[in-house]
Protein backbone atom coordinates (compact mmCIF):
# COMPACT_ATOMS: atom_id res chain seq x y z
CA UNK A 1 0.00 0.00 0.00
CA UNK A 2 2.94 2.27 0.72
CA UNK A 3 3.92 2.50 -3.00
CA UNK A 4 2.46 5.95 -3.66
CA UNK A 5 2.62 6.64 -7.79
CA UNK A 6 3.29 9.65 -9.54
CA UNK A 7 -0.28 10.18 -10.99
CA UNK A 8 -1.29 10.28 -7.28
CA UNK A 9 0.56 12.64 -6.57
CA UNK A 10 -0.71 14.79 -8.91
CA UNK A 11 -3.99 14.13 -8.39
CA UNK A 12 -3.23 14.85 -4.53
CA UNK A 13 -1.58 18.51 -5.66
CA UNK A 14 -4.77 19.38 -7.28
CA UNK A 15 -6.69 18.57 -4.23
CA UNK A 16 -4.22 20.75 -2.03
CA UNK A 17 -4.39 23.55 -4.86
CA UNK A 18 -0.13 23.61 -5.32
CA UNK A 19 1.11 23.23 -8.86
CA UNK A 20 4.17 21.18 -9.06
CA UNK A 21 6.73 20.30 -11.77
CA UNK A 22 7.48 16.90 -13.56
CA UNK A 23 10.31 17.18 -11.72
CA UNK A 24 8.84 17.96 -7.94
CA UNK A 25 5.98 15.15 -8.95
CA UNK A 26 8.97 12.37 -9.13
CA UNK A 27 10.74 13.72 -6.22
CA UNK A 28 7.45 14.26 -4.12
CA UNK A 29 6.41 10.80 -5.29
CA UNK A 30 9.96 9.46 -4.00
CA UNK A 31 9.68 11.73 -0.20
CA UNK A 32 5.38 10.38 -0.10
CA UNK A 33 6.40 6.53 -0.49
CA UNK A 34 9.14 6.70 2.10
CA UNK A 35 6.78 8.81 4.48
CA UNK A 36 4.12 6.54 4.31
CA UNK A 37 6.44 3.56 4.59
CA UNK A 38 7.52 4.70 7.77
CA UNK A 39 3.88 5.62 8.73
CA UNK A 40 2.74 1.47 7.84
CA UNK A 41 4.65 0.49 11.43
CA UNK A 42 1.32 1.80 13.08
CA UNK A 43 -0.13 -1.49 11.51
CA UNK A 44 1.51 -3.45 13.57
CA UNK A 45 -0.46 -2.43 16.35
CA UNK A 46 -4.06 -3.69 17.10
CA UNK A 47 -6.38 -1.00 17.23
CA UNK A 48 -9.95 -2.92 16.93
CA UNK A 49 -11.94 -1.21 19.79
CA UNK A 50 -9.80 1.58 20.13
CA UNK A 51 -11.56 5.05 19.89
CA UNK A 52 -9.41 7.78 18.09
CA UNK A 53 -8.43 10.80 20.34
CA UNK A 54 -9.05 13.73 18.36
CA UNK A 55 -9.12 16.27 21.23
CA UNK A 56 -7.34 15.24 24.65
CA UNK A 57 -8.86 17.33 26.66
CA UNK A 58 -12.55 16.18 27.54
CA UNK A 59 -15.15 18.56 26.50
CA UNK A 60 -17.40 19.37 23.33
CA UNK A 61 -19.49 22.15 22.20
CA UNK A 62 -18.31 24.93 23.82
CA UNK A 63 -20.87 27.54 23.86
CA UNK A 64 -21.32 31.16 24.15
CA UNK A 65 -24.04 33.96 23.50
CA UNK A 66 -24.22 35.59 19.74
CA UNK A 67 -23.67 39.06 20.87
CA UNK A 68 -23.08 41.55 17.52
CA UNK A 69 -20.22 44.02 17.98
CA UNK A 70 -18.00 45.54 16.09
CA UNK A 71 -14.49 44.10 15.18
CA UNK A 72 -12.70 45.49 12.32
CA UNK A 73 -14.22 48.11 9.46
CA UNK A 74 -14.56 47.29 5.43
CA UNK A 75 -10.91 49.10 4.89
CA UNK A 76 -9.12 47.14 7.23
CA UNK A 77 -10.50 43.92 5.99
CA UNK A 78 -9.10 44.56 2.66
CA UNK A 79 -5.85 46.88 3.94
CA UNK A 80 -3.76 43.15 3.70
CA UNK A 81 -5.86 42.04 0.56
CA UNK A 82 -3.28 41.78 -2.77
CA UNK A 83 -6.15 42.76 -4.83
CA UNK A 84 -9.45 45.23 -4.37
CA UNK A 85 -12.20 47.51 -6.33
CA UNK A 86 -14.66 49.41 -5.26
CA UNK A 87 -14.72 47.82 -1.08
CA UNK A 88 -14.34 44.10 -2.51
CA UNK A 89 -11.57 42.19 -3.33
CA UNK A 90 -10.83 41.37 -6.77
CA UNK A 91 -10.09 37.77 -7.82
CA UNK A 92 -9.66 36.65 -11.48
CA UNK A 93 -12.22 35.10 -13.69
CA UNK A 94 -13.87 32.38 -11.78
CA UNK A 95 -15.21 31.02 -15.65
CA UNK A 96 -13.57 31.02 -19.23
CA UNK B 1 28.03 41.19 32.72
CA UNK B 2 24.46 41.96 31.22
CA UNK B 3 21.10 43.28 32.49
CA UNK B 4 19.58 39.99 31.22
CA UNK B 5 22.07 37.82 33.15
CA UNK B 6 19.10 38.86 36.49
CA UNK B 7 15.57 37.39 36.70
CA UNK B 8 12.73 38.89 36.06
CA UNK B 9 12.19 39.79 39.98
CA UNK B 10 16.24 41.30 40.06
CA UNK B 11 15.19 43.55 37.47
CA UNK B 12 11.76 44.52 38.82
CA UNK B 13 14.07 45.81 42.05
CA UNK B 14 16.22 47.23 39.95
CA UNK B 15 13.66 49.47 38.25
CA UNK B 16 11.94 50.05 41.55
CA UNK B 17 15.07 51.69 43.19
CA UNK B 18 15.85 53.88 40.26
CA UNK B 19 19.31 51.77 39.81
CA UNK B 20 18.10 51.78 35.66
CA UNK B 21 15.61 52.78 33.64
CA UNK B 22 13.08 51.02 31.18
CA UNK B 23 15.63 52.64 28.47
CA UNK B 24 18.72 50.80 29.71
CA UNK B 25 16.82 47.29 29.31
CA UNK B 26 15.63 48.17 25.81
CA UNK B 27 18.86 49.57 25.10
CA UNK B 28 20.73 45.81 26.33
CA UNK B 29 18.64 44.52 23.84
CA UNK B 30 19.18 46.61 20.96
CA UNK B 31 22.92 46.75 21.23
CA UNK B 32 22.90 43.30 21.82
CA UNK B 33 21.14 42.84 18.81
CA UNK B 34 23.36 44.72 16.82
CA UNK B 35 26.61 42.86 18.03
CA UNK B 36 25.86 39.27 16.86
CA UNK B 37 22.21 39.12 15.08
CA UNK B 38 24.09 39.09 12.00
CA UNK B 39 25.38 36.00 13.06
CA UNK B 40 22.56 34.61 14.88
CA UNK B 41 19.34 35.49 12.54
CA UNK B 42 17.44 35.31 15.76
CA UNK B 43 15.09 38.08 14.24
CA UNK B 44 12.86 38.56 11.30
CA UNK B 45 11.36 42.05 12.26
CA UNK B 46 12.54 44.66 14.85
CA UNK B 47 10.18 47.00 16.20
CA UNK B 48 12.88 49.69 17.40
CA UNK B 49 10.86 53.08 17.36
CA UNK B 50 7.76 51.42 19.24
CA UNK B 51 10.33 49.78 21.13
CA UNK B 52 11.80 53.04 22.89
CA UNK B 53 8.43 55.04 22.51
CA UNK B 54 7.26 52.25 25.23
CA UNK B 55 10.43 52.95 27.25
CA UNK B 56 9.83 56.52 27.03
CA UNK B 57 6.13 55.70 28.19
CA UNK B 58 6.67 53.24 31.45
CA UNK B 59 9.94 55.46 32.03
CA UNK B 60 7.91 58.56 32.22
CA UNK B 61 4.85 57.54 33.58
CA UNK B 62 4.45 58.36 37.50
CA UNK B 63 5.83 55.84 40.13
CA UNK B 64 2.42 54.79 41.21
CA UNK B 65 1.32 53.17 37.44
CA UNK B 66 5.11 51.58 37.53
CA UNK B 67 3.27 48.21 37.82
CA UNK B 68 2.60 44.91 35.92
CA UNK B 69 4.46 41.65 36.27
CA UNK B 70 6.70 42.05 33.15
CA UNK B 71 6.98 46.07 33.24
CA UNK B 72 9.27 47.23 31.05
CA UNK B 73 10.98 43.26 30.57
CA UNK B 74 12.06 43.11 26.75
CA UNK B 75 10.46 40.43 25.13
CA UNK B 76 10.65 38.37 21.37
CA UNK B 77 7.62 36.91 19.90
CA UNK B 78 7.39 34.21 17.41
CA UNK B 79 6.43 35.07 14.47
CA UNK B 80 3.34 32.81 13.91
CA UNK B 81 1.81 35.09 17.23
CA UNK B 82 -0.18 38.24 15.57
CA UNK B 83 0.47 41.68 16.58
CA UNK B 84 -1.29 44.55 15.78
CA UNK B 85 0.18 46.87 13.40
CA UNK B 86 3.72 44.57 13.40
CA UNK B 87 4.14 42.54 10.29
CA UNK B 88 4.15 38.99 11.15
CA UNK B 89 5.38 36.70 8.43
CA UNK B 90 4.90 33.11 10.30
CA UNK B 91 8.40 32.54 8.61
CA UNK B 92 6.67 32.24 5.13
CA UNK B 93 7.15 34.09 1.43
CA UNK B 94 3.79 33.89 1.40
CA UNK B 95 3.46 36.55 4.02
CA UNK B 96 6.28 38.18 3.58
CA UNK B 97 3.60 41.43 3.16
CA UNK B 98 1.52 40.69 5.71
CA UNK B 99 1.92 44.19 7.65
CA UNK B 100 -0.99 44.12 10.04
CA UNK B 101 -2.34 41.49 11.46
CA UNK B 102 -5.14 44.11 12.86
CA UNK B 103 -4.93 42.70 16.01
CA UNK B 104 -3.02 41.55 18.91
CA UNK B 105 -3.15 37.60 20.52
CA UNK B 106 -4.95 37.31 23.78
CA UNK B 107 -1.07 35.96 24.47
CA UNK B 108 0.08 39.71 23.40
CA UNK B 109 -2.81 41.45 25.26
CA UNK B 110 -1.35 39.64 28.10
CA UNK B 111 1.71 40.81 27.46
CA UNK B 112 0.72 44.52 27.14
CA UNK B 113 -1.48 44.32 30.37
CA UNK B 114 1.58 43.61 32.35
CA UNK B 115 3.55 46.20 30.21
CA UNK B 116 6.08 44.13 28.29
CA UNK B 117 8.29 45.51 25.73
CA UNK B 118 8.05 44.01 22.11
CA UNK B 119 11.49 43.73 20.88
CA UNK B 120 10.84 42.46 17.41
CA UNK B 121 9.31 38.98 16.03
CA UNK B 122 11.21 35.61 16.11
CA UNK B 123 12.61 33.76 13.06
CA UNK B 124 10.55 30.44 12.57
CA UNK B 125 10.69 27.53 10.76
CA UNK B 126 7.84 28.11 7.96
CA UNK B 127 4.78 27.76 9.66
CA UNK B 128 6.69 26.06 12.54
CA UNK B 129 6.99 23.26 10.16
CA UNK B 130 10.64 22.26 10.88
CA UNK B 131 13.55 21.44 13.45
CA UNK B 132 16.04 23.53 12.65
CA UNK B 133 14.60 26.94 11.69
CA UNK B 134 16.38 26.24 8.11
CA UNK B 135 13.01 26.12 6.48
CA UNK B 136 12.46 29.67 6.98
CA UNK B 137 11.64 31.86 3.86
CA UNK B 138 14.23 34.37 5.84
CA UNK B 139 17.54 32.91 6.55
CA UNK B 140 18.54 29.44 8.54
CA UNK B 141 18.75 31.32 12.60
CA UNK B 142 22.13 30.02 14.22
CA UNK B 143 22.77 28.48 17.48
CA UNK B 144 24.07 30.62 19.47
CA UNK B 145 26.83 28.67 21.36
CA UNK B 146 28.10 27.32 18.10
CA UNK B 147 26.62 29.01 14.93
CA UNK B 148 27.93 25.99 12.56
CA UNK B 149 24.77 24.23 14.66
CA UNK B 150 21.24 25.06 14.33
CA UNK B 151 19.21 26.11 17.28
CA UNK B 152 16.37 23.93 16.62
CA UNK B 153 12.66 24.43 15.88
CA UNK B 154 10.30 25.35 15.04
CA UNK B 155 10.77 28.29 17.40
CA UNK B 156 14.40 28.42 16.95
CA UNK B 157 14.68 32.28 17.33
CA UNK B 158 12.77 32.68 20.18
CA UNK B 159 15.15 30.77 22.04
CA UNK B 160 18.50 31.57 20.26
CA UNK B 161 17.41 35.02 20.94
CA UNK B 162 17.16 34.28 24.50
CA UNK B 163 20.48 32.27 24.64
CA UNK B 164 22.39 35.11 23.15
CA UNK B 165 20.99 37.43 25.38
CA UNK B 166 19.45 39.79 23.01
CA UNK B 167 16.07 39.26 25.32
CA UNK B 168 14.84 38.21 28.38
CA UNK B 169 11.87 36.03 27.10
CA UNK B 170 10.21 35.24 23.60
CA UNK B 171 7.26 33.48 23.30
CA UNK B 172 7.34 30.05 21.12
CA UNK B 173 4.83 27.51 19.87
CA UNK B 174 4.99 23.73 20.39
CA UNK B 175 3.26 21.49 18.22
CA UNK B 176 5.59 18.43 18.64
CA UNK B 177 8.23 20.06 20.05
CA UNK B 178 9.06 23.19 18.88
CA UNK B 179 9.51 25.47 22.28
CA UNK B 180 11.40 22.18 23.86
CA UNK B 181 13.69 21.29 21.31
CA UNK B 182 15.21 24.55 20.06
CA UNK B 183 15.15 25.61 24.19
CA UNK B 184 17.39 22.23 24.81
CA UNK B 185 19.43 23.33 22.21
CA UNK B 186 20.55 26.57 22.98
CA UNK B 187 20.44 26.00 27.07
CA UNK B 188 17.48 27.63 28.13
CA UNK B 189 14.07 26.83 29.56
CA UNK B 190 10.87 26.11 27.42
CA UNK B 191 7.91 25.29 28.37
CA UNK B 192 5.12 23.64 26.69
CA UNK B 193 2.38 24.10 28.71
CA UNK B 194 -0.85 21.69 28.75
CA UNK B 195 -3.07 21.93 25.99
CA UNK B 196 -5.99 24.40 27.11
CA UNK B 197 -3.86 26.11 29.30
CA UNK B 198 -2.81 29.21 26.86
CA UNK B 199 -5.19 30.80 24.60
CA UNK B 200 -4.34 30.28 20.60
CA UNK B 201 -6.67 33.25 19.59
CA UNK B 202 -3.94 34.78 16.94
CA UNK B 203 -1.66 32.05 16.48
CA UNK B 204 -1.25 30.74 13.19
CA UNK B 205 -3.14 27.54 13.25
CA UNK B 206 -0.48 24.58 12.38
CA UNK B 207 -2.05 21.33 13.77
CA UNK B 208 -4.82 22.36 16.20
CA UNK B 209 -5.31 19.44 18.31
CA UNK B 210 -1.70 20.26 18.96
CA UNK B 211 -0.62 23.52 19.17
CA UNK B 212 0.17 25.14 22.01
CA UNK B 213 2.07 28.88 23.06
CA UNK B 214 4.22 28.47 25.71
CA UNK B 215 7.52 30.58 27.26
CA UNK B 216 11.33 30.74 27.11
CA UNK B 217 13.83 31.98 29.62
CA UNK B 218 16.68 31.37 31.09
CA UNK B 219 15.62 30.50 33.89
CA UNK B 220 13.00 28.90 35.13
CA UNK B 221 11.45 31.43 37.84
CA UNK B 222 11.20 33.88 34.93
CA UNK B 223 9.59 31.27 33.05
CA UNK B 224 6.98 31.06 35.73
CA UNK B 225 6.73 34.51 35.71
CA UNK B 226 5.50 34.69 32.01
CA UNK B 227 3.14 31.25 31.72
CA UNK B 228 1.21 33.36 34.87
CA UNK B 229 1.00 36.19 32.09
CA UNK B 230 -0.12 34.27 29.33
CA UNK B 231 -2.27 31.16 30.74
CA UNK B 232 -6.17 30.82 31.47
CA UNK B 233 -9.18 30.63 29.12
CA UNK B 234 -10.67 32.96 27.08
CA UNK B 235 -13.80 33.44 25.11
CA UNK B 236 -12.01 33.83 22.11
CA UNK B 237 -10.11 30.69 21.88
CA UNK B 238 -13.05 27.69 22.72
CA UNK B 239 -10.37 24.54 23.38
CA UNK B 240 -9.10 27.09 26.21
CA UNK B 241 -9.75 25.00 29.50
CA UNK B 242 -11.63 26.40 32.55
CA UNK B 243 -9.32 25.87 34.84
CA UNK B 244 -8.05 28.39 37.32
CA UNK B 245 -4.45 29.46 37.03
CA UNK B 246 -2.40 28.99 40.17
CA UNK B 247 0.66 31.15 41.53
CA UNK B 248 3.41 29.48 39.62
CA UNK B 249 6.18 31.39 41.06
CA UNK B 250 4.87 30.50 44.14
CA UNK B 251 5.62 26.81 43.47
CA UNK B 252 9.03 27.22 43.18
CA UNK B 253 9.86 26.24 46.80
CA UNK B 254 13.10 23.93 45.95
CA UNK B 255 10.88 21.55 47.50
CA UNK B 256 11.09 17.99 45.80
CA UNK B 257 11.39 15.53 49.29
CA UNK B 258 9.34 12.30 48.60
CA UNK B 259 8.77 13.62 44.29
CA UNK B 260 7.87 10.46 42.50
CA UNK B 261 9.92 10.51 39.08
CA UNK B 262 9.30 7.77 36.13
CA UNK B 263 11.93 7.74 33.75
CA UNK B 264 10.46 5.63 30.63
CA UNK B 265 13.04 3.48 29.75
CA UNK B 266 11.93 4.33 26.01
CA UNK B 267 13.77 8.01 26.76
CA UNK B 268 17.37 6.10 27.93
CA UNK B 269 17.65 3.52 25.53
CA UNK B 270 18.47 2.67 21.71
CA UNK B 271 18.88 5.41 19.59
CA UNK B 272 19.55 8.23 22.60
CA UNK B 273 23.30 9.82 22.64
CA UNK B 274 25.69 8.59 25.64
CA UNK B 275 26.43 11.83 26.38
CA UNK B 276 23.12 12.62 26.70
CA UNK B 277 22.04 9.66 28.84
CA UNK B 278 25.10 10.64 30.89
CA UNK B 279 23.63 14.42 31.25
CA UNK B 280 20.26 12.98 32.27
CA UNK B 281 21.46 9.95 34.62
CA UNK B 282 23.38 12.61 36.37
CA UNK B 283 20.40 14.78 36.50
CA UNK B 284 18.66 11.79 38.25
CA UNK B 285 21.34 11.75 40.79
CA UNK B 286 20.94 15.16 41.71
CA UNK B 287 16.74 14.39 42.29
CA UNK B 288 17.94 11.66 44.70
CA UNK B 289 20.07 14.08 46.78
CA UNK B 290 17.54 16.41 47.04
CA UNK B 291 14.85 13.40 48.31
CA UNK B 292 13.12 12.21 45.21
CA UNK B 293 12.99 9.19 44.26
CA UNK B 294 12.68 7.77 40.79
CA UNK B 295 12.18 4.11 38.71
CA UNK B 296 12.05 2.59 35.44
CA UNK B 297 9.08 2.77 33.53
CA UNK B 298 7.49 2.22 29.82
CA UNK B 299 5.84 4.28 27.61
CA UNK B 300 5.44 0.88 25.39
CA UNK B 301 3.69 3.42 22.65
CA UNK B 302 6.42 5.91 22.03
CA UNK B 303 8.17 4.40 19.57
CA UNK B 304 4.97 4.86 17.46
CA UNK B 305 4.87 8.69 18.59
CA UNK B 306 6.56 9.88 15.37
CA UNK B 307 4.35 8.21 12.95
CA UNK B 308 1.05 8.78 14.24
CA UNK B 309 2.23 12.91 14.43
CA UNK B 310 3.48 13.08 11.27
CA UNK B 311 -0.22 12.19 9.82
CA UNK B 312 -2.16 13.86 12.49
CA UNK B 313 -0.45 17.22 12.18
CA UNK B 314 0.49 17.47 8.42
CA UNK B 315 -3.51 16.37 8.12
CA UNK B 316 -4.66 18.93 10.25
CA UNK B 317 -1.90 21.45 8.86
CA UNK B 318 -3.40 20.72 5.12
CA UNK B 319 -6.87 21.47 6.13
CA UNK B 320 -5.50 24.99 8.24
CA UNK B 321 -3.26 25.91 5.71
CA UNK B 322 -5.79 25.76 3.05
CA UNK B 323 -7.06 29.21 4.10
CA UNK B 324 -3.84 30.84 2.62
CA UNK B 325 -5.54 31.40 -1.21
CA UNK B 326 -4.32 34.80 -2.09
CA UNK B 327 -7.41 36.78 -1.94
CA UNK B 328 -7.79 38.62 1.19
CA UNK B 329 -3.70 38.84 2.38
CA UNK B 330 -0.20 37.07 1.47
CA UNK B 331 1.15 37.51 -1.76
CA UNK B 332 -0.83 36.60 -4.72
CA UNK B 333 1.12 34.80 -7.66
CA UNK B 334 1.42 36.77 -11.01
CA UNK B 335 1.39 34.32 -13.13
CA UNK B 336 -2.58 33.74 -13.56
CA UNK B 337 -5.43 34.11 -15.92
CA UNK B 338 -8.31 32.78 -13.97
CA UNK B 339 -8.87 31.97 -10.34
CA UNK B 340 -7.62 27.89 -9.78
CA UNK B 341 -4.14 28.97 -11.02
CA UNK B 342 -4.01 31.90 -8.71
CA UNK B 343 -4.68 29.42 -5.87
CA UNK B 344 -1.89 26.73 -7.39
CA UNK B 345 0.36 29.48 -8.73
CA UNK B 346 -0.01 31.50 -5.17
CA UNK B 347 0.47 28.64 -2.80
CA UNK B 348 2.89 27.03 -5.04
CA UNK B 349 5.46 30.06 -4.90
CA UNK B 350 4.33 30.92 -1.60
CA UNK B 351 4.93 28.01 0.39
CA UNK B 352 8.29 26.47 0.75
CA UNK B 353 9.51 22.66 0.29
CA UNK B 354 8.75 21.18 3.55
CA UNK B 355 5.67 23.18 3.83
CA UNK B 356 4.24 21.59 0.65
CA UNK B 357 5.99 17.96 1.44
CA UNK B 358 3.12 18.05 4.39
CA UNK B 359 0.38 19.81 3.08
CA UNK B 360 0.51 17.31 0.65
CA UNK B 361 0.90 14.15 2.78
CA UNK B 362 -1.45 15.21 5.37
CA UNK B 363 -4.11 15.67 2.01
CA UNK B 364 -3.29 12.23 1.08
CA UNK B 365 -3.98 10.65 4.13
CA UNK B 366 -7.10 12.89 4.34
CA UNK B 367 -8.52 11.78 0.79
CA UNK B 368 -10.57 8.95 -0.38
CA UNK B 369 -10.09 5.74 0.31
CA UNK B 370 -6.68 6.47 2.71
CA UNK B 371 -8.12 8.11 5.70
CA UNK B 372 -9.12 5.33 7.92
CA UNK B 373 -5.99 3.47 7.13
CA UNK B 374 -3.93 6.63 7.76
CA UNK B 375 -5.54 9.36 9.42
CA UNK B 376 -8.04 7.59 11.59
CA UNK B 377 -5.50 4.64 12.91
CA UNK B 378 -3.04 7.50 13.70
CA UNK B 379 -5.70 8.72 16.03
CA UNK B 380 -6.53 5.34 17.71
CA UNK B 381 -2.91 4.73 17.85
CA UNK B 382 -2.58 8.43 19.78
CA UNK B 383 -5.14 7.14 22.45
CA UNK B 384 -2.54 4.13 23.21
CA UNK B 385 0.13 7.17 23.35
CA UNK B 386 -2.14 8.71 25.99
CA UNK B 387 -3.04 6.00 27.81
CA UNK B 388 0.21 5.18 28.49
CA UNK B 389 1.26 8.72 30.37
CA UNK B 390 -2.38 8.25 32.34
CA UNK B 391 -1.40 5.23 33.38
CA UNK B 392 1.96 6.07 35.01
CA UNK B 393 -0.10 9.18 36.06
CA UNK B 394 -1.53 7.28 38.81
CA UNK B 395 1.57 6.07 40.54
CA UNK B 396 3.88 9.13 39.64
CA UNK B 397 4.50 13.11 39.68
CA UNK B 398 6.71 13.44 36.82
CA UNK B 399 8.17 11.57 33.77
CA UNK B 400 11.92 12.30 33.38
CA UNK B 401 14.12 12.20 30.26
CA UNK B 402 16.15 13.64 28.04
CA UNK B 403 14.69 16.11 26.21
CA UNK B 404 16.42 15.48 22.47
CA UNK B 405 18.89 12.34 21.60
CA UNK B 406 21.14 14.59 20.49
CA UNK B 407 22.67 17.96 21.06
CA UNK B 408 22.27 20.47 18.37
CA UNK B 409 23.30 18.84 14.65
CA UNK B 410 25.03 20.67 12.40
CA UNK B 411 23.39 23.28 9.82
CA UNK B 412 22.47 21.27 6.95
CA UNK B 413 23.09 17.85 8.01
CA UNK B 414 19.85 16.93 7.97
CA UNK B 415 18.26 18.99 5.76
CA UNK B 416 17.58 16.96 2.79
CA UNK B 417 16.45 14.00 4.79
CA UNK B 418 12.85 14.56 6.12
CA UNK B 419 12.55 11.38 7.80
CA UNK B 420 15.83 11.66 10.06
CA UNK B 421 14.98 15.03 10.72
CA UNK B 422 11.44 14.04 11.61
CA UNK B 423 12.59 10.81 13.39
CA UNK B 424 15.11 13.54 16.34
CA UNK B 425 11.85 14.60 17.60
CA UNK B 426 10.45 11.39 19.09
CA UNK B 427 10.93 12.64 22.47
CA UNK B 428 8.85 15.69 22.56
CA UNK B 429 6.43 14.25 19.94
CA UNK B 430 4.79 12.00 23.09
CA UNK B 431 3.66 14.84 25.16
CA UNK B 432 1.79 16.69 23.05
CA UNK B 433 0.18 13.91 21.43
CA UNK B 434 -0.85 12.96 25.08
CA UNK B 435 -1.68 17.06 26.14
CA UNK B 436 0.33 17.06 29.02
CA UNK B 437 2.82 20.02 29.53
CA UNK B 438 6.88 19.74 29.64
CA UNK B 439 9.86 21.79 30.06
CA UNK B 440 13.12 21.56 29.01
CA UNK B 441 16.07 22.91 31.30
CA UNK B 442 19.45 22.84 30.80
CA UNK B 443 21.43 20.04 32.34
CA UNK B 444 24.84 19.89 31.04
CA UNK B 445 27.19 19.84 28.12
CA UNK B 446 28.21 17.63 25.39
CA UNK B 447 32.27 17.18 24.69
CA UNK B 448 31.67 20.02 22.35
CA UNK B 449 30.26 22.85 24.13
CA UNK B 450 26.66 22.22 23.04
CA UNK B 451 24.02 22.18 25.69
CA UNK B 452 22.32 19.38 26.37
CA UNK B 453 18.15 19.89 27.91
CA UNK B 454 16.08 17.84 30.42
CA UNK B 455 12.72 17.20 29.82
CA UNK B 456 10.35 17.14 32.54
CA UNK B 457 6.78 16.03 32.12
CA UNK B 458 3.57 16.48 34.32
CA UNK B 459 0.27 15.54 34.67
CA UNK B 460 -2.50 17.97 33.03
CA UNK B 461 -2.64 21.37 34.35
CA UNK B 462 -0.29 20.36 36.65
CA UNK B 463 2.40 23.02 35.61
CA UNK B 464 3.11 23.78 39.50
CA UNK B 465 5.09 20.35 39.67
CA UNK B 466 6.46 20.58 36.83
CA UNK B 467 8.20 24.45 37.21
CA UNK B 468 8.99 23.03 41.37
CA UNK B 469 10.97 20.11 39.49
CA UNK B 470 12.51 22.17 37.19
CA UNK B 471 13.71 24.65 39.54
CA UNK B 472 14.71 22.14 42.28
CA UNK B 473 17.47 21.60 39.86
CA UNK B 474 18.41 24.53 38.27
CA UNK B 475 18.74 25.91 41.89
CA UNK B 476 21.23 22.72 42.69
CA UNK B 477 23.22 23.16 39.49
CA UNK B 478 25.01 25.76 37.88
CA UNK B 479 24.49 24.63 34.26
CA UNK B 480 21.81 27.85 33.64
CA UNK B 481 24.86 30.44 34.45
CA UNK B 482 26.99 29.53 31.84
CA UNK B 483 26.55 31.78 28.66
CA UNK B 484 27.71 31.04 24.63
CA UNK B 485 30.26 33.07 23.48
CA UNK B 486 29.33 33.45 20.34
CA UNK B 487 31.31 32.71 17.23
CA UNK B 488 33.11 29.96 18.61
CA UNK B 489 32.50 26.75 21.14
CA UNK B 490 32.73 27.56 24.89
CA UNK B 491 31.82 25.33 27.99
Amino acid sequence: MSDITKDQVKHVAHLARLAITEDEAAELTKELSAIIGFAEQLNELDTEGVEPTTHVLNMKNVMRKDEPKATITQEEALKNAPDKKDGHYRVPAIMD
Amino acid sequence: MSLFDHTIKELEEKLHNKEITVKDLVDTSFNRIKEVDEDVKAFITLDEENAYAKAKELDDAPDTDKTGALFGIPGGIKDNIMTNGLRTTCGSAFLDNFNDPLYDATVIEGLNKEKAVTIGKMNMDEFAMGSSNETSYYAATRNPWNTDYVPGGSSGGSAAAVGAGEVLFSLGSDTGGSIRQPAAFCGVVGLKPTYGRVSRFGLAAFASSLDQVGTITRTVEDNARVLEVIAGQDKMDSTSANVDVPSYTEALTGDVKGLKIAVPKEYIGEGVDPEVKEAVLNALKVYESLGATWEEVSLPHSKYAVAAYYLISSSEASANLARFDGVRYGVRSENADNMLDMYKNSRSEGFGKEVKRRIMLGTFALSTGYYDAYYKKAQKVRTLIKNDFDKIFEDYDVVIGPTTPTPAFKVGEKIDDPLTMYTGDLLTIPVNLAGTPGISVPCGFSETGLPIGLQIIGKHFDESTVYRAAHAFEQATDHHTKRPQLGGVSK
